[in-house]
C-alpha cells in the first residue's frame, strides 16, 4: 500500500453503539444509501464501552483510522456513557499526538438511529480525510530496532 | 554443600535498584549463607572478561537492572543470559523499560543534538558528537553506540522472573528472593509480586465523588491527608499499577506514578496498558458541572492541565506499551 497514490484504500475500524449509531448505520443499509467500504464496523453496548486499549490495539493491528460513534449528548441508553467517551477522546487524542499519529486518525461522532444520512456522510468523508494522510505511521515497522 | 552463585548488573539504569539491595539489610546476610555474589560491577572489582570465563549456565541467579539503551546494555545482557540458569528483570527498566524508555518520544538523532548541541549549557562549536569509534592521542578507542530505541530486558533476551518497582520494594525483593532459596519457584516469567492495584493497598479513604477538574500538585492549595488523591483531582496512577509497595507515595501524600508497572493477566493483551487504563479511571471519576450543558470546552477545561499525558500515564511503561514509541506521520 503506498500514501499519496490512488491505489490507498484507508482501513477504518468502526466502534458503534448498539442504541443509536448501529442502527443509523443499519437504516443507511435497509434505505440502499451507498457509502465508502472503508469502515469496518464493530458493535458495541455503547460508545462508553470503547476501551482506549481497543483504540491503540486496532492501530497497532494496522488500522489506518478508528471513528467511535456513539448516542448523541443526553441520549445515552445508558445515561453517561457518551460522557465518559467525550472525556477519554480528550486524553487519547492528545496522547496520540504525542505518540506521533495524526489525532484526525481517532474521530468520535454522534450519530441517532434515525441519523441514516449523517453515518454515511461522515464514513464518506473520514474515508477521505484518512486518504490525504496516508497510511499509518504505526504500519511501517522499518524504523524498528538495529 | 557447595554453595550458588548470583550475580548483579546494571545496565541502563541509575543506581537506584543497587541501592535497593543494599537496602535488605539482614537478608543479605541469609542470601549470602546460600550464595557466593560473583558478578557485581557497582560493588566488586571484577571485569567482563571473567563473567567470559564461566561456564554456560555456571551463575545460578542473575538480577538484570537497567534498560537496554546502547549496544553495552545488550551484549551484557546476552552474556549473562548465557551464563545464568535464571535471568531476572529487576526493576522498572529492565521489566518495562522504565524512565529511559520515555526517550522512545524522541529519535536517537534528536537526544544526541538536544545533549551535544541545541542544550544551553553546551557550547559545541565544532559541532562533535559521540561516536563509536574515538581517536584519543593516537590510540582508538571503542564507545558502545547508543540503539534506535530503549527497549526492556525481554525483549532482546529470554527472562525468567520480574521484580517490578523503581526501585523494587524492599518486602518484594525479600520475598522474592527468600523463595528462590528455598527452591520455591513459581511458574515461569511471573512477575514476583502481588497481583491487585496499589488502591487496594493504600488507606486513604474513598467516598466515591466526582472531581470537577484535574489538577496538579502545586495548584492544590491543601492536601487533606484521609481522602483519596484522585478524588482530590491529582492524577494518582494507583487504579492501573500493582500494588507490592504499600501504597508508599500515596500514604505521603504524593500520587502515585505507576513504577510498578500494570497487574499482570489483562485478558486483552498480553501488552501493559497502563496508559490505557488510566485514561479509563480519570474519564469515569471526572464529571463536568453540567452534564446536560457540557460541551468540548467544559472537558478541555476540566482535563485540560493532563499535559503530558504519556509522560505521566506511561512513565514506566511505554516501550512495553502498544504504541512503543512515537511514529512519524
Amino acid at each position: 500500500m503506498n500514501d499519496d497514490n490512488g491505489g490507498f484504500e484507508p482501513k477504518i475500524v468502526g466502534f458503534l453503539c448498539n442504541w443509536c449509531s448501529y442502527a443509523g448505520a443499519d437504516l443507511a443499509g435497509s434505505s440502499r444509501l451507498k457509502y465508502r467500504p472503508n469502515v469496518r464496523v464493530i458493535r458495541v453496548m455503547c460508545s462508553g464501552r470503547v476501551d482506549p486499549l481497543f483504540v491503540f490495539k486496532a492501530f497497532e493491528k494496522g488500522a489506518d483510522g478508528v471513528l467511535i460513534a456513539g448516542c448523541h449528548p443526553g441520549d445515552c441508553h445508558y445515561q453517561c456513557g457518551n460522557y465518559k467517551t467525550m472525556r477519554r477522546m480528550h486524553v487519547m487524542k492528545k496522547m496520540l499526538g504525542q505518540m506521533g499519529i495524526d489525532p484526525e486518525r481517532l474521530r468520535l461522532e454522534w450519530v441517532s438511529a434515525a441519523e441514516s444520512t449523517r453515518f454515511v456522510n461522515i464514513v464518506n468523508d473520514m474515508t477521505e480525510t484518512i486518504r490525504e494522510l496516508g497510511s499509518s505511521p504505526m504500519k511501517s515497522e522499518a524504523d524498528c530496532d538495529e | 554443600m557447595s554453595k550458588g552463585k548470583i550475580a548483579f548488573y546494571w545496565a541502563g539504569s541509575c543506581g537506584g535498584c543497587e541501592v535497593s539491595v543494599v537496602d535488605l539489610d539482614e537478608t543479605l546476610f541469609d542470601v549470602l549463607e546460600h550464595f557466593d555474589i560473583v558478578f557485581w560491577p557497582c560493588a566488586m572489582d571484577i571485569k567482563y572478561s571473567n563473567v567470559e570465563d564461566m561456564g554456560d549456565g555456571e551463575i545460578d541467579v542473575c538480577f538484570f537492572n537497567g534498560c537496554i539503551r546502547n549496544e553495552e546494555n545488550q551484549e551484557i545482557a546476552e552474556l549473562l543470559r548465557k551464563k545464568s540458569k535464571i535471568m531476572i528483570a529487576f526493576g522498572s527498566c529492565s521489566h518495562l523499560g522504565g524512565i529511559p524508555g520515555l526517550g522512545n518520544l524522541s529519535t536517537r538523532e534528536e537526544i544526541l543534538e538536544q545533549v551535544y548541541k541545541k542544550s544551553k549549557s553546551v557550547s559545541n562549536e565544532k559541532g562533535i558528537y559521540p561516536s563509536s569509534s574515538v581517536d584519543e592521542h593516537g590510540n582508538e578507542i571503542e564507545v558502545p553506540a547508543l540503539r534506535k530505541y530503549v527497549s526492556a530486558l525481554d525483549d532482546v533476551v529470554d527472562v525468567d522472573y520480574y521484580i517490578p518497582g523503581c526501585p523494587p520494594p524492599t518486602d518484594v525483593i525479600k520475598t522474592a528472593v527468600l523463595a528462590l532459596i528455598s527452591g520455591n519457584v513459581p511458574p515461569r516469567t511471573e512477575v514476583l509480586a502481588p497481583n491487585r492495584t496499589v488502591c487496594h493497598e493504600c488507606k486513604k479513604e474513598k467516598r466515591d465523588i466526582a472531581v470537577k477538574e484535574i489538577k496538579r500538585i502545586y495548584q492544590l492549595d491543601d492536601i487533606d491527608p484521609k481522602r483519596c488523591l484522585l478524588e482530590q483531582g491529582l492524577v494518582c496512577m494507583g487504579p492501573a499499577t500493582r500494588e507490592g509497595c504499600g501504597a508508599a507515595c500515596p500514604t505521603a501524600n504524593m500520587p502515585c506514578t505507576g513504577c510498578m508497572g500494570p497487574p499482570s493477566a489483562d485478558p486483552l493483551s498480553e501488552n501493559c496498558e497502563q496508559g490505557a487504563r488510566m485514561i479509563s479511571a480519570i474519564a469515569s471519576i471526572t464529571d463536568v458541572v453540567d452534564e446536560k450543558n457540557s460541551e468540548e470546552d467544559e472537558i478541555k477545561a476540566a482535563l485540560d492541565e493532563i499535559r503530558d499525558p504519556v509522560g505521566i500515564m506511561y512513565m514506566y511503561s511505554m516501550p512495553k506499551s502498544i504504541l512503543k514509541r512515537r511514529r512519524k506521520e
